[in-house]
């Protein structure tokens, strides 16, 4: 049974949680790498993790992206608090059809916990992976846990890589079947020391980085002079750089957000626009929509990254406002019309006309 | 039998909710193994000083590991495995003033500005993190000056100033402990020999 609705190019007609078709070119079947490899301006956000076992949860906070980003990040345990895992979150997306990116830190899992994650992840649908190096454990809730720091980021990355070129476990052990992934690395072009931050790209790409996202850029002419230094490496045609955004509630996050989270680097001017507003959460909003104006026209962007923590209901009004998908329609979940005739029947059964459940039609029969 | 006298823990000032009180609060500094003492004592000049000789010591190191491969015979007479544990017991001592060498077996400060990559908190091999503070110093260990950072600089110094560029591998846990000084004349010694045959 098809759905009526003329059917989007990136979803597989037999169903919105199958694989898609592998293209020539493409290293995995994941719609996030067919939307960059076709030139697209791609939009990806963040999902903020349940703290709760419940899938509903992941439902519903996916629901609020729906038709306004190319694919979903789900953290693992960023800023090492702990939530429910990425490996699950990004399983329930792949169930609706989602494009979840699999975010892999080293903090907590060795290479033996990782690989074996990445194979079952890859049986579960997911395609994009963000190899990260991981918030030291001090950052977080619980700063009694034993950091693990195996790999680091660049040879998580190369781990990944090497079990999908070369088939093959790090140590050297066949696989059957390789893991078709779409690998990502972070990037922090704010942090010292500036002069390496470019050559450190190298190496990720080098290390076998195929999309970047950046961490959030507050500082548009930084961000300028980073890229500027980027494409004269070349290096922007070696991968897609998607840059992060995101909004700030008020001018005391700001300072918060500058003092305590490592790696975030907002500039006075930023806290200055945020302080003199009357309403600072729409403020936030507007200088995160300038933001993206900007940074959506420097060369070589390949997409934007939306961070909106605890303001996810923004995404939408700041994607849409901002054009980033320039009239684009990302892949949207919708009701197909083999879903309208189970809702039926589950009607039908749960209500039925005559006053007659399928108990007492039984026990009719019986008698 | 039973006492009406309140427990000394659950006397006020010692309730949970107290004691919550009383401990600092959550979005302040608290690393799992540093405490101000531990802190105060460590000092990073030595280490900073390698990392500012990053050439000398390079140069240096050439000359020592000619020397050391120069030896090759006299470790094969007494044995790899037996001289092991002393030439271990000198390269910790030595390495250990200077870098604060954590002894991992597969050194790498050669390529990394002669800033032991080991000190780092998440043990990158690979260049900084994304944590980095804006004054240089390190997102875990705040009095810390980022390895990663003097490494840069260090490598910037070097003769061989590309070698920071290249992917390291992951490190192998098994060679912890063991002498990176032998590990690379024997290494240099077979490749060496392997040569003089295809000759």
């Amino acid at each position: 049974m098809t759905s009526k609705r003329p059917l989007h190019p990136d979803e597989n007609p037999m169903g919105v949680d199958l694989p898609l078709d592998p293209l020539p070119g493409h290293s995995s079947r994941s719609r996030m790498e067919r939307v960059l490899r076709r030139g697209e301006f791609a939009v990806t956000a963040e999902l903020n993790p349940p703290d709760s076992a419940e899938a509903a949860d992941v439902y519903e906070r996916a629901s609020i992206f729906d038709g306004w980003v190319d694919a979903i990040n789900a953290v693992d345990a960023s800023g090492a608090n702990c939530h429910m895992s990425s490996v699950g979150i990004c399983a329930l997306l792949t169930r609706m059809g989602y494009a979840p990116v699999m975010q892999i830190s080293c903090r907590d899992r060795n290479r033996i916990a990782i690989q074996g994650d990445v194979l079952g992840a890859v049986a579960m649908g997911v395609s994009n992976f963000l190899c990260l190096t991981g918030d030291g454990v001090q950052a977080g809730d619980q700063p009694g846990a034993k950091p693990v720091f195996d790999l680091d980021s660049m040879s998580l990355l190369e781990t990944l890589r090497i079990m999908r070129d070369e088939q093959r476990f790090l140590s050297g052990r066949k696989l059957t079947s390789p893991p078709q992934t779409f690998l990502g690395a972070a990037v922090n072009p704010f942090a010292p020391p500036y002069d390496f931050r470019p050559h450190r790209l190298a190496k990720k790409i080098a290390a076998g980085a195929q999309f970047v996202q950046s961490q959030y850029c507050f500082d548009v002419p930084m961000f300028r002079e980073y890229m500027k230094r980027v494409r004269d490496m070349g290096l922007d045609k070696e991968c897609f750089i998607l840059c992060g955004v995101g909004p700030l509630a008020s001018a005391k996050t700001a300072r918060w957000v500058r003092a305590n989270v490592p790696g975030i680097h907002i500039p006075d001017a930023v806290i200055d626009r945020l302080e003199g507003a009357q309403d600072q959460k729409r403020e936030g909003k507007n200088l995160c929509i300038d933001i993206i104006n900007e940074v959506k026209d420097i060369d070589g962007v390949a997409g934007i990254h939306v961070m909106a923590y605890r303001q996810e209901e923004f995404v939408a009004e700041i994607v849409h406002e901002s054009d980033a998908l320039r009239g684009r329609k990302p892949w949207k979940r919708e009701i197909t019309a083999d879903e309208h005739i189970m809702a039926e029947r589950l009607d039908q059964l749960m209500h039925p006309k005559k006053g007659r459940t399928p108990h007492q039609i039984a026990g009719e029969v019986n008698n | 039998m039973t006492s009406l006298e309140v427990p000394e823990r659950i006397k006020s000032g010692h309730s949970p909710k107290a004691l919550e009180l009383k401990s600092a609060s959550k979005t302040a500094y608290k690393p799992a193994h540093q405490t101000a003492t531990r802190r105060l004592r460590k000092s990073y000049t030595i280490r900073l000083w390698a990392v500012r000789h990053a050439r000398f010591l390079e140069w240096f190191y050439g000359r020592f590991a000619n020397i050391f491969l120069l030896l090759h015979p006299l470790w094969n007479a007494v044995g790899y495995q037996r001289a092991e544990a002393p030439v271990k017991f000198v390269e910790k001592q030595v390495k250990g003033v200077l870098f604060d060498c954590r002894m991992c077996g597969q050194c790498v400060l050669s390529s990394t500005g002669m800033s032991c990559p080991m000190n780092c908190p998440k043990q990158l091999r690979n260049g900084p993190c994304g944590g980095v503070r804006a004054n240089g110093n390190c997102e875990v260990e705040p009095d810390m000056p980022c390895v990663w950072v003097q490494a840069w600089n260090g490598s910037q110094n070097m003769r061989n100033h590309d070698a920071i560029l290249k992917v390291q591998r992951p490190v192998d846990n098994s060679l912890r402990e063991t002498s990176s000084w032998l590990r690379v004349t024997a290494e240099t010694a077979v490749e060496r020999e392997s040569a003089g045959e295809a000759k």
